[in-house]
């Protein structure tokens, strides 16, 4: 009979645990909506496999808008503020289409329990956008996505160029904003 | 663990110049796809002593969680870790988790058709009834697998996973192995002249077994248990349907009283969806289905499987106060669910369209007959008991029927109204002798836009009930400024309790900052003792009267 060794974690020296919290805090002030400053390139769009809502796999590596800027949003059925960005960017997506070509694909992280209130929603609401789900959270890991909404804008080349977390009336202008210029291909301003 | 940490960095390391090859243009090709990037979370809070709600003394005046996640790719390579720091972890949350440690690490390599993790992985097989590894933070949840999961798609449409390891345990491991498979089969990716036909068919199965040392001097306990399951999901046009079932074989345990029964779970769900109009109905029965991986295990603690809950959530305060908890040992579920928009320009749709939705959820228990006339239910070392499947028990756990009507009147105002009927059988969910709850709630949420950026918004809710606590009332006041700013002052106010002493008011001011990916939240107020739910998962959350601040953020 054998009798499986349980591993212990032995705690961390302090100093090696507080220069991990300096090098993240350090990593975030300096990592912030940046393009071009990052010594190795933007951060494109990473390679995780979600399901459309007719139960199709889809490989996120495969979203593409040739070449015009995409956004991309992080939200769930329980999420009020989620449900109210995205219901309040529904009531001017035709125009914001028409204008700089822009495609929104929103991610849902509803996890069995109400992944099956998706569609129902999505269609009850009249939304237009690409929908996805993300049932066990692997996009959301691999986007480093805490609290949502979590809205991330991408250039021609599936790269992310701006990003942003929470949502209140009027930051859909602000998106809106920063669309145009990746459409137009301008550089953006740091927030 | 220090040696095995560093000589887990020396591998990567060791990769990362093998790869390089020294070569100056493949060196450079090389630092061109790294990539890092990670998040990190700290929640902390500053308690104030308040007998007066209840709250518990907190000797170390100051609590905290933090997390912080680094991940590494290059191409098809990527490892990361996971820090983690509880110094001491919150109320509400398991006293386990103390200390600081890497409790979750891994390193992940794709090369054709397959993908190899090796250290912690989080999967589910279906919709999670046979196998789920996940994690939420704000629940303090995490059943990571740690040791190696593989996942091929030898053909288009096919996908086979397997996983094998132990179950993380806090900063430790469970005592018991893991091991299991899955398959699914999406039919018309696999012929191509099904591709693009309108009906869609996929189907599915799993395996998972636990290994668990036995040594009981009185009871034959099984040191292999199996669990497997099938399921299928058919797709046509505007409707589908997806059925998942699920058998365990005998598992005795704490959480079922050490019986013999087998258990199963089954989840069916139909929708319908088109244009303005989303209908959903689904149905679920759970039979002896708690799956540890522990037997001894109690609560959230390493639970191999997760049974989904049917029963609707919602983020209004006082409705939330009595959400519904799922029970792995018998439960029979439904809900259903209708959401129509009018449109815009219509009657009844306005300039901007009106929507509305209708849900009602509704939890039993299941039919439970004595084995023999001699033998209780639910005896320790015996079958337990009979169910017949399809007769619902006759003990009500829940019911939950919620109204909401939501209508943008124009660039001003907006305005959504909800109505909840909550019945609450708080002996089953929560473990307290008391009558069930029937409560009536109505919330109104009103939003003014002042201006294109300044919007302010107004919640003001109200429930009636004659048991338990009594009736609540609650107001909110909610300033933002777009993008950056939130400021909010609210109050939910016992007014209704039978006793007097008990009348009180739970106030909150709260102001928060979000700036790219960051968010930085301080909250001071009382938070009144309570149960927090993601999933059907609870934890209980005591009252607490203190300052909370809140940073979250990722690069």
């Amino acid at each position: 009979m054998v009798n499986l060794p349980i591993v212990k974690t032995r705690p961390m020296k302090p100093t090696l645990c507080l220069s991990i919290i300096f090098l993240c805090c350090i990593a975030t002030v300096f990592g912030q909506n940046e393009p071009g400053t990052n010594p190795v390139g933007l951060k494109k769009l990473p390679s995780v496999e979600v399901k459309t809502l007719d139960n199709k796999t889809f490989n996120t590596k495969d979203i593409s808008n040739n070449g015009k800027p995409i956004i991309i949003s992080f939200w769930a059925t329980w999420c009020k503020p989620c449900v109210n960005e995205l219901t309040t960017i529904a009531d001017v997506y035709d125009d914001w289409k028409e204008e700089t070509g822009v495609k929104l694909i929103a991610i849902s992280i509803d996890d069995s329990k109400t992944s099956g209130n998706v569609s129902p929603l999505v269609n009850g609401k009249s939304w237009d956008y690409e929908v996805y789900l993300d049932v066990n959270s692997d996009l959301r890991r691999a986007m480093n996505v805490n609290l949502i909404p979590h809205t991330f804008v991408l250039n021609g080349n599936n790269e992310i160029v701006w990003q942003h977390t929470s949502f209140s009336q009027g930051s859909e202008l602000q998106l809106i904003d920063i669309v145009r210029k990746v459409a137009k291909g301008e550089t953006l301003p740091t927030e | 663990m220090k040696h095995k940490l560093t000589f887990f960095f020396a591998i990567i390391i060791g990769c990362f110049f093998s790869v390089s090859q020294g070569r100056a243009q493949g060196l450079e090709k090389f630092l061109r796809n790294s990539q890092v990037s990670g998040n990190f979370q700290f929640d902390g809070m500053y308690y104030n002593k308040d007998s007066l709600i209840g709250a518990p003394d907190v000797p170390q005046k100051v609590l905290m969680n933090a997390f912080a996640n680094i991940n590494y790719t290059n191409g098809p390579f990527s490892a990361g870790f996971r820090f983690e720091n509880y110094l001491y972890a919150l109320q509400g949350f398991d006293p386990r988790f103390k200390g600081i440690g890497i409790p979750y690490r891994y390193a992940s390599f794709e090369k054709d058709k397959f993908t190899i993790t090796i250290g912690n992985s989080y999967d589910q097989f279906g919709s999670g009834l046979v196998y789920r590894a996940w994690q939420d933070a704000s629940l303090g949840y995490d059943n990571s697998l740690d040791g190696i999961n593989i996942k091929v798609n030898p053909w288009k449409g096919i996908t086979l996973k397997g996983v094998w390891g132990q179950q993380r345990f806090y900063f430790e491991k469970g005592p018991g192995i893991v091991r299991g498979g899955d398959a699914e089969f999406v039919i018309n990716d696999m012929f191509k002249k099904l591709n693009d036909k309108a009906l869609r068919v996929s189907i599915g199965g799993s395996f998972v077994s636990k290994y668990q040392e036995a040594d009981d001097p009185v009871y034959n306990l099984p040191k292999n248990v199996a669990t497997y399951g099938g399921r299928g999901t058919i797709s046509y046009k505007n409707f589908m349907i997806n059925g998942e079932y699920a058998h365990k074989i005998n598992d005795p345990s704490t959480v079922n009283n050490r019986i013999y029964k087998s258990g199963n779970a089954t989840l069916v769900q139909l929708t319908y969806a088109q244009k303005g109009l989303g209908l959903y109905l689904a149905a679920v029965r759970t039979d002896n289905m708690s799956f540890k991986s522990d037997r001894d295990a109690e609560g959230n603690d390493l639970n191999i499987n997760y049974i989904p809950s049917l029963a609707k959530q919602t983020t209004y305060s006082l409705p939330s106060i009595y959400t519904y908890g799922t029970q792995p040992n018998g439960e029979f579920g439904m809900q259903a669910q209708g959401i129509y928009t009018f449109k815009k320009k219509s009657v009844l749709g306005g300039k901007y369209g009106t929507n509305i939705s209708l849900t009602y959820s509704r939890y039993n228990a299941i039919n439970k007959k004595q084995v023999d006339e001699d033998t209780p239910i639910d005896s320790t070392g015996t079958l337990g008991y009979k169910s017949d499947y399809f007769k619902i028990g006759k003990e009500a756990y829940y019911e939950n029927f919620n109204f909401e009507f939501s209508k943008k009147f124009n660039k001003t105002f907006k305005l959504v109204v909800d109505y909840f009927y909550i019945m609450y059988n708080a002996k089953v969910i929560e473990g307290h002798e008391m009558p069930n709850i029937h409560s009536h709630t109505v919330v109104v949420d009103l939003t003014f836009n002042i201006n294109e950026k300044h919007s302010l918004r107004t919640e003001l809710q109200h429930m009636y009930a004659k048991q338990g606590e009594g009736s609540w009332a609650y107001a909110l006041v909610e300033y933002t400024i777009a993008p950056k700013w939130f400021f909010s002052v609210s109050d939910m106010y016992n007014y209704g309790n039978s006793i007097s002493e008990k009348r009180l008011h739970y106030y909150s001011v709260a102001t928060a900052f979000a700036i790219g990916s960051t968010r930085i939240a301080l909250n001071y107020g009382r938070q009144r003792a309570g149960i927090f739910c993601v999933g059907g998962v609870c934890r209980y959350v005591p009252a607490a009267n203190g300052l909370t601040l809140s940073i979250s953020s990722s690069f």
